[in-house]
This record gives structure tokens, C-alpha cells and sequence, in this order.
């Protein structure tokens, strides 16, 4: 059976970021600022995405502002027909760069919200001053008028704080709030003693979205993604794997998720290397999780495989070391049991937890890098 | 719901794209795409951000040969649903 073409794509422009969140989604082994992709190449990724299909393209990182050539980027996204979406932290940005964002056809913001008060948030993003940052850079954005999301991870410190994120979105003129629960991957594989969120807590989250989705409906849309460690149920990853979207990370690997570089068996072709119409259709890690071939028989023979495909590969392979299991969060799991102790267990530490936080990529070691290397990667 | 002297209005970042791979009219908005079907598409084609819901019904039904009342009945349920998720915008 051949596989529809991707709608969206998320191009992961560089590693780099001010910020040092905890729970980053970023894998473990960050891409050298010398492998970042070059200006030229993104741009064939983008023409190639938007022939392949691609409608939305989703510019991300790291900080997507640590590139240079941002502006340039965004105008070749839209010379390619695709629709612009940058996701930021906002830090890196300022009035002038907006305003050139604006003219290169920049269509939508993503603002991060590391928590609603600056002793918290800048406690969360590990930098300081970064929430007051935000909130300028905010101003700005919603004065140029670009339409704007707020996208806020909800952990166990900062839930308390999710009414106070919708007014600030409705404050700022967000049409959109993304609320998800943080997963539990890369970075916050490390965190769980420091943010699982308790049993209750996600519960009191499902309360409050609902209760705002009620009260804010047709002024503000609320994307959700509930805490999945306590459920019964696995989450429909990436709507399925290999069937909606792509990843490009910084030196060019193309993947089927962000956490995909988790599945140690999987193997990733190069946007440098070969089309990505190719990569898409007959890459292996894409036809790797397609389908039910893979699956366990408690999948393969379950009523609910084509809802959740049998939940997420990377989680399965954090969990219970296989890729190939049912998600453990799924009560046919035959970790289901031992998972929700853990994250029982995880929820039960204090707030007093040290973060550990996302380190920034390395630098090529001296002796390999040459200073036409170094300049290219940041031009 | 909207009503007859209501303007609808695509609001910034929200726009008709042609699908050239799936050989269809989307609406593009933040982080969605939403495939259109023929009345879909015809609807949106007429906001101009100037016309009241009245008077774009009203062309339609011309242009369509068909009631008034089965053009505004359809295109309401439509615009609505689009209005709350933030697709399109009133004036009034």
C-alpha cells in the first residue's frame, strides 16, 4: 500500500538555543553547530517538501532566531507555496527582526511559555531574565499582528499556574493555546522525579481545559495533550507513524519523529543526500513502524490498532527497551502495571528536585575544525 | 450564529491555497490545513471581508440557482464551525 504524502513537516534548524528547558525534546547527542544544514539546502528541503505535499512547514530547534539567516529561510519556505509557522522562545528576536520576518511572509507565530511568573518560568527555561524577554517580544509580535500561539508544557511545578496561561493568551490576543503535558522523552527521560506530573494534578488539568473550553470558546482554541503515564489508553502518536509528517533535524537527517534517533535499529537518510520524495516513500525508518507487520500480536489483533497504532515506538523503547512493544501505557501492556507504579513513584518527590538541564551542542573538537568550516555553519 | 449583516472576514494568517499534489482547495490556517469541498470552497471564495453574509448568500443562490434559504442554512452551519475554531472573523 503506498503511503499518503506528509501535510506538515517540522525543520529543526539548529540545536542551539539561549534556553535549557529540562524536558527539551531535542535528542541527548545535539547536532554540531559545524552540521547545521546551510542556507541553500534548507531551502531544496522546502521546494522538495512542498512538491512532495508538504502544506505546513513548522521552522523550530532549538531557538530557530539562532540562525542568521531566519529571515531568508522563511522567504524561501514561502517561495515554495508552504505555510510558515515559526516556533520560538521568542529569546533572539526583536523589533527589527520581526519586522523583516513580516515582510518575508512570516504567516504564524508559536510563542513557548516556560510558566506564567518570571521566578518560575526563567527557574524552568534556566536563563535568566527570559520570561520579561518573552513578554516584550510578545508586544512586538502582537503589534506587527501575527497571528499568535501559545504553547505551554505542563509539568508538576508549574500545572498550578494553567488558568493564569490562558488569560496571559488572551491578554497578548493568542487565537490558540497548546497545552501539553510534558513527554517523556529525550531531555525529560532525566526529569522525571522533577516533573512527572501526580495522578490528581493530571486529572485537575483535564478540569480546567474543559472548563476553558467552554467559557473561551470562539475566542480562544485550546490544543490539549493529556498526561499519558497515568491512562489506560496510549496516545495516537504523530497520528501514525510515517503517515502525516517529517522531520528534518539540523545536519539533515530526515526523521519520522523528533525522538526517532531513540530506536537504535533505525536508520536515517539525508535531505543532502537523497530527494526527499524518495526518503519518504522507501526510506527504511519510515516503513519501519507503517502498517501492522511490525506489530505484537496483542496489537495486530486489538480493535483499537488503527486509533492508536499501537502508541508511541520511542516510548515503547524508553520503557520497556523494545520498539516494537505495545506502548506499556496501554493496559494490554505487560508493563502497564510496573510503568504506573513508576510514575507513581516518580510524582511522590518534592518540588525540591534539582533540574537537570539540557546542555548546549558541542563544538567540534579544535583540531577538526578548519576556519572555513567554522564560518560557513555560521553565516 | 451568524446573521445577514454579519461581514465574515478571513483573518490574518488564514487563507485559500490551491492543493496542487491532492488536486484540492485547502484552507491554510495556523498549524492546520482544512481540505474544502465544492460549496466549502465557493463559500470562502466570496468572503471579501466587504460583503455582509447576506449578500454573499444572496450571490450564491443567483450564481447556484437554488433557494436563499437552503444557501444561508448551509453556509451558516459552515461559517460558524469555522468561527469558533478561529478560521474566520465577523464584523458587524
Amino acid at each position: 500500500m503506498t503511503p499518503e504524502p506528509p501535510i506538515a513537516m517540522l525543520a529543526e534548524l539548529t540545536h542551539r538555543c539561549p534556553l535549557a528547558c529540562p524536558y527539551c525534546s531535542n535528542p541527548l547527542e545535539l547536532a554540531m553547530i559545524e552540521s547545521e544544514l546551510d542556507t541553500k539546502t534548507w531551502a531544496r528541503g522546502f521546494d522538495e517538501a512542498a512538491r512532495l505535499g508538504v502544506l505546513q512547514l513548522h521552522l523550530s530547534g532549538g531557538e530557530p532566531a539562532s540562525r542568521r539567516d531566519l529571515v531568508a529561510l522563511v522567504a524561501s519556505a514561502r517561495d515554495a507555496g508552504l505555510y510558515t509557522n515559526l516556533i520560538t522562545s521568542g529569546i533572539g528576536l526583536n523589533e527589527a527582526k520581526l519586522a523583516q520576518l513580516d515582510e518575508a511572509g512570516l504567516d504564524h507565530v508559536q510563542l513557548s511559555l516556560q510558566g506564567t511568573t518570571p521566578e518560575l518560568a526563567d527557574d524552568i527555561g534556566g536563563y535568566r531574565g527570559g520570561f520579561t524577554r518573552k513578554m516584550q517580544v510578545a508586544r512586538w509580535i502582537s503589534e506587527i499582528g501575527f497571528p499568535l500561539t501559545l504553547n505551554v508544557v505542563l509539568h508538576r511545578r508549574n500545572l498550578h499556574q494553567l488558568p493564569r496561561a490562558f488569560e496571559i493568551a488572551q491578554e497578548l490576543g493568542a487565537r490558540r493555546i497548546e497545552v501539553a503535558t510534558v513527554q517523556f522523552h529525550g531531555w525529560a527521560l532525566k526529569n522525571r522525579d522533577a516533573l512527572m506530573p501526580t495522578k490528581e494534578q493530571a486529572k485537575e488539568a483535564i478540569r480546567l481545559v474543559n472548563k476553558a473550553r467552554k467559557e473561551l470558546k470562539g475566542t480562544l482554541v485550546i490544543d490539549f495533550v493529556p498526561a499519558d503515564y497515568h491512562d489506560q489508553l496510549p496516545k495516537r502518536c504523530m497520528g501514525g507513524w510515517g503517515t502525516t509528517g517529517l522531520n528534518i533535524a539540523p545536519d539533515g537527517q530526515v526523521l519520522p519523529c523528533h525522538a526517532a534517533q531513540t530506536i537504535p535499529h533505525l536508520t536515517f537518510d539525508r535531505v543532502q543526500e537523497k530527494p526527499l520524495s524518495e526518503i519518504w516513500y522507501s526510506g527504511a525508518a519510515f516503513n519501519a513502524y507503517r502498517g501492522d507487520a511490525w506489530m505484537p500480536d496483542t496489537c495486530k489483533t486489538c480493535d483499537r490498532k488503527e486509533i492508536d497504532f499501537g502508541g508511541c515506538r520511542c516510548q515503547a523503547m524508553a520503557l520497556t527497551g523494545d520498539p516494537n512493544a505495545t506502548d506499556p501505557v496501554c493496559a494490554k501492556s505487560p508493563f502497564h502495571l510496573e510503568v504506573k507504579e513508576q510514575a507513581q513513584q516518580h510524582a511522590a518527590h518534592g518540588n525540591d528536585v534539582p533540574l537537570t538541564y539540557r546542555v548546549p551542542p558541542r563544538k567540534s573538537a579544535p583540531q577538526q575544525q578548519t576556519p572555513g568550516t567554522a564560518r560557513r555553519a555560521n553565516a | 450564529m451568524i446573521t445577514t449583516s454579519d461581514i465574515p472576514c478571513l483573518p490574518r494568517g488564514v487563507r485559500l491555497h490551491f492543493d496542487q499534489v491532492r488536486d484540492r482547495w485547502v484552507l491554510l490556517a495556523p498549524e492546520r490545513a482544512i481540505p474544502l469541498d465544492q460549496v466549502g470552497h465557493a463559500i470562502l471564495q466570496e468572503v471579501d471581508g466587504a460583503r455582509s453574509f447576506g449578500e454573499i448568500t444572496t450571490a450564491l443562490a443567483e450564481k447556484y440557482d437554488a433557494p436563499v434559504s437552503q444557501i444561508q442554512e448551509d453556509s451558516a452551519g459552515f461559517l460558524n464551525a469555522l468561527k469558533n475554531r478561529r478560521f474566520v472573523d465577523l464584523v458587524s
